[in-house]
C-alpha cells in the first residue's frame, strides 16, 4: 500500500512539473511566434549580440 | 521560347527578383533593377550580410521608390518619442516596429543581425508572425530617428500611424490557454486515480479507495474556481441582460455537479463524478480556444487612424516643424510631400496637386486639383510638394468625423440584436425540457421514495447538460474558420458565419471591388497609328513618372526602347520630346491640341508633328470572373452596386449584372450608409463588400462588411470579414460552407441527445453509475468531435476549399 502511496506521490509531482512547464511556456509567449525560433536555429552566426548583458 | 525564358532569368533584379529592362545597373556578376536595391546589395556586401540573398532566392522588396530624407525628422520629437518607445533608461531604449515588409527568414536573418550595421545597436528580435521588431539600442550614440532610417535604407521602412500614439494594444489574453491547461492536468489525474471507482477495489484495501477519493476532490476545485470562469461569468452576463445563452446551463451543471460529488466523497457514499466534471470544461475550453484562434497579422478593428501618419510638416515661415496630428490646428499650413497622405481637410495653397483617393475610393488614377480648391483628408499627393492650408482639425475632417459619430452609432445598436447565435436559442428549449423533466422527476420520487429524491435530480443535470451542443458548435466554426482562412478569406469570429448563411441581400462598391485597380483598360481611338508610332509614344511616355504615363508606358511597350531628346514634362499638363527625330506631345486635350478641353472621363492625348493624332481612354478592368459570380449569385440574393462614380459605366454594369439590380451612382459615403439603412429596414439581411475608407461606415453598417483586399497585408477598413481579391470569385463556395455549419451542428446535437436519453434511462431511476457516466461523457464528446471536424472537412474538400 506504502508503494502505491510513493508512486501516486510521483506521477502527481511529475505532472505538476509538465503543467508548470506548459504554463510557463505560454507565459513567456513561445507559442505566439512559431516562425521564427525555427528558421533561427539554422542560421549561422548567434544573432543577439554579445556585448551586453 | 525557351531561350526567351532563359534570358529572362538572367535578366532578374538580384535583390528583388524583378525583371530587369537591362543590365546598365550591375557590379561584379549582380544585375539591379533599380539604383535603390544596388544600394541596399552594397550595404550588406560591405557589411558581409549576404548570406541573406543566400538563404532565399532574390528575397528583398523592390526599392524603386525613394523614401525621403527627412521621412522620420519627426522621430527626434521628445513628445513623440515617449509614445513610441517602450523602455528607455540612461543609456538604452527599447523600441518595436512594424516592418510591414517582412516575408521571409532572410528578413529574420537580417532584422536580428542589425548591431552588425549599426555598432549602437544591442539586439534587435523579430516576432514574425506579427512582423515586429523589438530593438535595443544605446541611447547617446544613436537616436530613434537613426534606427528607423537604418531601417529603411535596408529596404524594411517601419510603418508608424497615428493609431501607434493610442494607448498600447492589449496584449493577447492567455487567461483561457491557462485554464485550459490546468483543466487538462486536473483531468487527466482524476481520469486515472478513478480507476479503482471504476474497476472496483479489494476490500483489504478500503483504505486507499478514500485517498484516491480525497485527491479527486483536491484535483477537482482548481477546476471549479479557476477553469470554469469564463462559463460563470457569461452567464452571469446574460443573465443580467434576462436572456438565457447555452452558459448558463452548463454552468449550473458544472456547479451541480460538483456539490453532488463533494457530498458523495464528504459522507463516503460514493466517488462522485468529478472526471466527467473536468472532462466536460476540458474538452469545451479547447473548442472555445479552437473556435476563438484569431489571426494575429490582421486586424478587423482598424479606423482611419491606422491609415494615417503620426506626424506632418507644418511650415512656419519657411521652416519645417514635424507636428503630431493630434496637435494640428486650423490655419496652420502643411507641407505635403510625394506619397504623403493628407491629414486633414484644407485648401491648397501652393503647389499642383495629383490625389490619389485610391485609400478612400478604390480609384487609383489621380486627380488633379489646382490652387485654391479643397482638398479632402485621406487623399495621397502623387507628384512634387504641395502646400496645404488646413480648414479643419484632424478628427473634424470629412471622412473622420464620418466615421467617428455615424459609424459607431450605428453598430452599437445592432451588435446586441445581431449577436444572438441559434445555438442559444436551441440550448434554451432544451434547458425547458431539462427542467421539466427534472421537475416530474422529482415529483415522482417524491411520492413513491423521497431518499432517492435529490440523486435522481442531480443525475439529470449531470448528464443532461447541453455541453454536446456547445462542443458541436465551437468545433464546427473553428474548423470553418481554419477552412476558410486557408482560403484568404478571413472572418471576424464565428458569428460571422451565421450572419453570412442568413444574408439576403449584397451590396457590391464598383471601384477597387468589382473593378480592380491593378490593372487598365487602354482604349486608343483616333487615327491608326503604326506599330513604330505606338513604339516612340511608349518612349516618351517611359520617361515621365506620372501615373496615366507609366500605366500606358507598360502597356504599348515591346521591351526595346528608342531615344528621346529634348524631354520637357509640364506638371499636370504633359509631356513632348523627340523620338528619334520625331517630336511628339501627350496630355490633356488643352496641352495637346492648344483648345479647351471638352470631354470627360480620363483621357491621354497624342500628338505627332504637333498634329492631333488620337487619344488614349483609361477605364478600370472589371475583374475577369465577375460575370460568372453573378450568374452564380443572382437566383439566390437581391444584388445591388453602389458607386461612387458618374453614370459612364451604367451601360456596362448594366450587361454584366442584368435586369433586376440596383445600380446606384454618385454616392456620398453617407448615401451608402442609408442606402443600407433602408435595406435593413426591409428586413433585409445586408451583406456588404467593399473597400477603402469611403465604404467603412457602410461596411460597418451592413449586418457582413466584406472588405476587398488585393493582398492580404495591405490595409483594409474595419469589416466583420477580409477577403482577398481574385478569392471573389470563390464566393458562393463560402457562402455554401456557412450555410452547411448550421446543418452540421444540428446534426451533432440530434446524436448527443441520444446519449442523453439514454444517461436519462438511468438518471431518473436515480442510479447513475459513475462507470456509465464515465463511458457516456468522453463517448459523447468524441464521437461530436468526429462528426463535425469530419463533416466540415469532407465538405470543404468536396467543394475544393
Amino acid at each position: 500500500m506504502s508503494v502505491i502511496l510513493i508512486l501516486l506521490i510521483a506521477s502527481i509531482s511529475i505532472a505538476a512539473l509538465f503543467l508548470f512547464a506548459f504554463l510557463w511556456g505560454v507565459k513567456s509567449g513561445q507559442f505566439e511566434d512559431d516562425y521564427s525560433p525555427s528558421s533561427r536555429i539554422l542560421f549561422d552566426d548567434k544573432p543577439a549580440s554579445s556585448k551586453k548583458q | 521560347m525557351v531561350k526567351g525564358i532563359a534570358t529572362n532569368e538572367q535578366l532578374r533584379c538580384y535583390h528583388c527578383g524583378e525583371t530587369c529592362a537591362d543590365t546598365l545597373i550591375h557590379t561584379d556578376d549582380k544585375v539591379f533593377c533599380c539604383e535603390g536595391c544596388k544600394m541596399v546589395f552594397h550595404i550588406l556586401n560591405q557589411n558581409d550580410l549576404c548570406d541573406y540573398y543566400a538563404l532565399n532566392k532574390n528575397p528583398g522588396l523592390n526599392q524603386r521608390i525613394h523614401v525621403r530624407k527627412d521621412k522620420f525628422a519627426f522621430l527626434d520629437d521628445e513628445k513623440l518619442q515617449q509614445q513610441l518607445i517602450s523602455f528607455r533608461n540612461e543609456n538604452q531604449v527599447h523600441v518595436t516596429f512594424y516592418l510591414p515588409q517582412m516575408h521571409c527568414s532572410s528578413c529574420l536573418y537580417l532584422l536580428e543581425n542589425l548591431h552588425r550595421l549599426d555598432d549602437s545597436v544591442i539586439s534587435s528580435k523579430v516576432n514574425f508572425t506579427r512582423k515586429e521588431a523589438e530593438i535595443i539600442f544605446q541611447t547617446p550614440q544613436t537616436s530613434l530617428r537613426r534606427i528607423a532610417e537604418l531601417l529603411t535604407s535596408i529596404g524594411y521602412e517601419p510603418y508608424i500611424s497615428l493609431n501607434d500614439l493610442k494607448q498600447k494594444r492589449p496584449a493577447i489574453n492567455k487567461s483561457m490557454v491557462y485554464q485550459l491547461g490546468i483543466a487538462g492536468f486536473c483531468f487527466g489525474n482524476i481520469m486515472l486515480m478513478s480507476f479503482p471507482e471504476y474497476l472496483g477495489i479489494d476490500a483489504s484495501e478500503e483504505g486507499l479507495r478514500g485517498i484516491f477519493r480525497w485527491l479527486n476532490f483536491a484535483l477537482a476545485i482548481p477546476v471549479l474556481l479557476y477553469s470554469s470562469l469564463p462559463f460563470y461569468e457569461s452567464s452571469w452576463k446574460s443573465l443580467r441582460h434576462k436572456f438565457l445563452n447555452i452558459d448558463a446551463p452548463i454552468a449550473l451543471a458544472i456547479i451541480i455537479t460538483f456539490i453532488r460529488s463533494a457530498w458523495e466523497v464528504l459522507s463516503g457514499t460514493g466517488g462522485g463524478y468529478f472526471d466527467s466534471m473536468t472532462g466536460i470544461v476540458f474538452f469545451m475550453l479547447a473548442g472555445r480556444i479552437l473556435q476563438d484562434k484569431t489571426y494575429r497579422q490582421l486586424s478587423f478593428e482598424r479606423d482611419y487612424t491606422s491609415y494615417f501618419p503620426i506626424a506632418v510638416s507644418v511650415l512656419t515661415e519657411e521652416t519645417e516643424i514635424p507636428t503630431a496630428l493630434p496637435d494640428i490646428k486650423p490655419g496652420q499650413t502643411l507641407l505635403i510631400h510625394h506619397e504623403e497622405l493628407i491629414p486633414a481637410d484644407g485648401i491648397l495653397t501652393k503647389g499642383k496637386a495629383f490625389i490619389d483617393y485610391s485609400f478612400v475610393t478604390g480609384e487609383s488614377l489621380p486627380v488633379l486639383k489646382e490652387v485654391g480648391e479643397l482638398v479632402y483628408a485621406g487623399g495621397k499627393q502623387t507628384g512634387g510638394n504641395i502646400e496645404v492650408l488646413v480648414v479643419k482639425e484632424v478628427a473634424q475632417s470629412y471622412l473622420t468625423k464620418l466615421w467617428n459619430n455615424e459609424g459607431s452609432a450605428g453598430k452599437e445598436k445592432t451588435t446586441v440584436e445581431k449577436n444572438v447565435s441559434f445555438v442559444h436559442l436551441l440550448s434554451r428549449y432544451f434547458t425547458y425540457i431539462v427542467l421539466s423533466i427534472a421537475l416530474a422527476t422529482a415529483i415522482y420520487w417524491q411520492i413513491t421514495d423521497p431518499a432517492r429524491l435529490w440523486p435522481a435530480v442531480t443525475s439529470i443535470f449531470i448528464i443532461a447538460c447541453p455541453c454536446a451542443l456547445l462542443l458541436s458548435n465551437t468545433f464546427t466554426n473553428g474548423n470553418i474558420l481554419r477552412i476558410l482562412g486557408r482560403n484568404h478569406f478571413f472572418l471576424r469570429n464565428a458569428q460571422t458565419i451565421e450572419d453570412i448563411a442568413k444574408t439576403t441581400h449584397i451590396v457590391f462598391d464598383k471601384t477597387g471591388t468589382l473593378t480592380t485597380n491593378q490593372q487598365q483598360d487602354i482604349r486608343y481611338e483616333g487615327t491608326t497609328l503604326t506599330a513604330y508610332q505606338l513604339q516612340q509614344v511608349a518612349a516618351l511616355a517611359a520617361s515621365s513618372v506620372h501615373p496615366l504615363s507609366r500605366a500606358l508606358a507598360s502597356h504599348l511597350s515591346d521591351g526595346k526602347r528608342l531615344k528621346v531628346d529634348g524631354f520637357k514634362e509640364t506638371t499636370g499638363k504633359g509631356i513632348e520630346g523627340l523620338v528619334e527625330g520625331d517630336f511628339l506631345k501627350i496630355g490633356s486635350f488643352e496641352y495637346v491640341s492648344g483648345k479647351k478641353n471638352s470631354s470627360a472621363g480620363t483621357a491621354v492625348y497624342v500628338s505627332l508633328e504637333n498634329k492631333l493624332a488620337g487619344a488614349f481612354y483609361f477605364q478600370n478592368h472589371y475583374r475577369d470572373f465577375i460575370p460568372v459570380l453573378v450568374r452564380k449569385l443572382k437566383p439566390h440574393y437581391r444584388l445591388s452596386v453602389i458607386s461612387g462614380d458618374n453614370e459612364t459605366e451604367r451601360k456596362n454594369l448594366q450587361q454584366l449584372f442584368g435586369k433586376g439590380t440596383t445600380l446606384l451612382f454618385h454616392q456620398k459615403p453617407e448615401d451608402k450608409l442609408h442606402y443600407i439603412q433602408h435595406l435593413q429596414q426591409q428586413g433585409e439581411k445586408v451583406m456588404m463588400i467593399g473597400d477603402g475608407l469611403n465604404d467603412a461606415v457602410s461596411l460597418k453598417q451592413s449586418d457582413i462588411g466584406v472588405a476587398v483586399a488585393e493582398q492580404t497585408n495591405t490595409f483594409t477598413p474595419s469589416s466583420d470579414a477580409i477577403i482577398e481579391a481574385r478569392q471573389l470569385s470563390r464566393l458562393t463556395t463560402f457562402f455554401a460552407i456557412c450555410r452547411a455549419n448550421r446543418n452540421i451542428v444540428i446534426a451533432s446535437f440530434v446524436l448527443s441527445i441520444v446519449y442523453n436519453i439514454i444517461g436519462l434511462f438511468f438518471a431518473v431511476q436515480g442510479n447513475l453509475s459513475p462507470l456509465i457516466a464515465a463511458i457516456l461523457m468522453p463517448s459523447s464528446s468524441l464521437s461530436i468531435l468526429l462528426i463535425t471536424f469530419g463533416t466540415s472537412s469532407l465538405l470543404a474538400s468536396r467543394m475544393r476549399l
